[in-house]
């Protein structure tokens, strides 16, 4: 049987057009492995049944000659808030138990049209609320690195699917970090595209202004590959956009020469970690090497960026869980009366925090409210953009840690909300400002894996992928893996 | 500024989210802090400051009007989502009642 533990998707695809292996063995081998590996990870909730026979299909159209598509054999894992027709997506609750979803993602469809094996689905915090994969209902996923500690969150079964060689390739959802934290703490690489670049149609949405879909993946090229299948215009998602030439060729020879870096100095404050720190200053100190030029810049609202986003992405997501009624789909309790059924099938059905960010956003924007939380937060988040909008006019690119610490102890956060959002300090910005950001290893703390963040201007992913494969290109942090 | 047991309970109420006394209890503990600490907020002058209200610069996308008609199997399985159903009907309580307590 292959050895998959290790491999990339690039040199899946080199493998599987010169016959070294067939797709459907490389299904099984992932298969085995997860079989193997995932039982104390729980980082993969469930194997597609029809992943073999999809693959088969695939062996046997290369074998009779066929046009191929870009991700032809190659297996996928996708975290469970995307839909794919017939299976039971859940979102990590009780609430979508039983629930069959009855049509595809946007994201499910060109991976399909591109020939990628859906190879099951992975663990999220429940409805992409939290930054540990804790508040899934169906159970923590642990760190490959240590299974005492958590995997960074929401999206952390996929982050750790891809760091254990359960899948080469995995993709995941980012409001505030989900995608970029949990590939910080997994070490692998994670990116959140420009919002509008990739559709959210058949994305169970929690803030709507905020989610985007991306990808995780051992390397920054590998990212980028995967990214040309999936992001682009989608008539059923307004929000997404046409993108000029999205080919990344120039992408093989990647160099930082000239390129401008900032370094913001409200990202660097007295209390972080140190070794997070030191690593991070010896990324930048290599791009330095490579030609770039590196400045202190400032975004002085940053401070206020935690509190903005804790206003408006449970606002955002109290009306988008108004549709989890108890009727439509998954868990049902009933009552005396509607009202009644209502109130059971929801307090039943989510979790602690789900209630609580509903509870939180419904506050906020009850009369009285609206104006000093909401409307208030909308203006900081303006000034946020702006301070990136300046940012960009100096500098190329803006590299900061992903995350503050290295992943913490299973249950070190979890009875403490603000503790726990307090991880997703340097993440959440991003968002709210739109801009694409990647998350890439730069070194380990403790033998736990550390990530520099780069974040770009809107739409120019390019820039950040140059760096990225640079820096890879330089160091080996990305080659280790889990034991 | 701290949410009473009360606003807690008239929350949940509008979220139409039903809790337990313990749950109560927690929330306006733990809300009370997360409203303590966005509070910060209000120390940002945002005078002719404008609100992000969207996050992408484009409005009005336009498609023509066309229905699509879904599947067969779509629908069936749109009905078998559902909690309860009576063939191709979807059942629920009553919306109006007289002793409806919304």
């Amino acid at each position: 049987m292959i050895d998959v533990s290790t491999l990339t998707l690039k040199e899946i695809v080199s493998s599987l057009e010169k016959e070294k292996f067939s797709s459907e063995e490389l299904v099984l081998a992932y298969q085995k492995r997860i079989k193997d590996v995932d039982e104390d990870l729980n980082s993969v909730l469930e194997i597609s049944p029809t992943a073999q026979d999809d693959a088969k299909k695939i062996d046997k159209a290369r074998a009779e000659g066929k046009s191929l598509g870009k991700l032809a054999g190659v297996p996928v894992l996708l975290k469970d808030n995307m839909m794919v027709k017939g299976w039971g997506n859940t979102s990590g609750s009780q609430i979508l138990e039983g629930h069959k979803s009855i049509y595809n993602a946007t994201v499910v469809e060109r991976l399909k049209k591109a020939g990628a094996i859906l190879l099951g689905r992975t663990n999220m915090d429940e409805f992409a609320m939290g930054s540990s994969t804790e508040t899934s209902h169906f159970g923590p996923t642990k760190n490959p690195w240590d299974k005492k500690r958590v995997p960074g969150g929401s999206s952390g079964g996929s982050a750790v699917a891809v760091a254990a060689g359960l899948a080469p390739i995995a993709l995941g959802s980012d409001t505030g970090g989900s995608i970029r934290q949990p590939a910080s703490l997994c070490g692998v690489v994670g990116l959140k595209p420009t919002y509008g670049r990739v559709s959210r149609y058949g994305l169970m949405a929690m803030a709507s202004s905020l989610d985007q879909i991306g990808p995780f993946a051992r390397t920054v090229e590998d990212v980028a590959f995967l990214m040309s299948t999936i992001e682009g215009k989608d008539s059923k998602d307004a929000t997404s956009v046409e993108l000029k030439d999205t080919s990344v060729p120039e992408l093989m020879n990647p160099s930082v020469d000239g390129m401008k870096i900032g370094i913001p100095k409200e990202y660097f404050l007295k209390g972080m970690d140190k070794d997070v720190e030191k690593l991070v200053m010896n990324a930048v100190a290599e791009l330095e090497k490579g030609g770039a030029k590196v400045e202190e810049i400032s975004m002085p609202h940053t401070e206020y960026a935690l509190a903005t986003y804790y206003i408006i992405m449970p606002c955002e997501a109290s009306s988008n869980l108004g549709r989890y009624d108890g009727l439509r789909y998954g868990y049902h309790s009933t009552g005396n009366n509607l009202a009644e059924t209502y109130s059971l099938s929801r307090g039943e059905g989510f979790g602690p925090e789900v209630k609580r960010r509903i509870m939180l956003g419904s506050y906020a924007l009850s009369a009285g409210y609206y104006d000093a939380y909401y409307r208030k937060a909308l203006k900081v988040r303006s000034l946020i953009k702006q301070d990136f909008d300046e940012a960009f006019k100096h500098v190329d690119a803006i590299v900061t840690p992903t995350s503050p610490s290295i992943a913490w102890k299973l249950g070190e956060k979890f009875g403490d909300p603000l503790t726990m959002y307090l991880s997703d300090i340097y993440t959440i910005t991003a968002n709210l400002a739109t801009v694409p950001a990647i998350s890439l290893p730069c070194g380990f703390s403790k033998d736990m894996p550390v990530g520099l963040q780069l974040m770009g201007r809107p739409f120019d992913e390019y820039t950040l992928f140059r760096i990225g494969m640079y820096y890879q290109n330089l160091t080996e942090w990305h080659k280790r893996i889990p034991v | 500024m701290p949410l009473s047991n009360n606003d807690v309970k008239y929350i949940a109420k509008l979220a139409r989210l039903h809790i337990n006394d313990d749950e109560v209890e927690q929330f306006s503990e733990q809300i009370s802090s997360i409203l303590d600490y966005v509070a910060k907020l209000q120390e940002v002058n945002t005078d002719n400051v404008p609100e992000l209200q969207h996050a992408l610069d484009v409005s009005n996308v336009f498609r023509v009007d066309v229905e699509e008609q879904s599947d067969e199997n779509t629908r069936k399985s749109a009905i078998k989502n559902f909690s309860n159903s009576n063939g191709d009907l979807l059942e629920v309580q009553s919306v109006f009642g007289r002793n409806e307590n919304l």
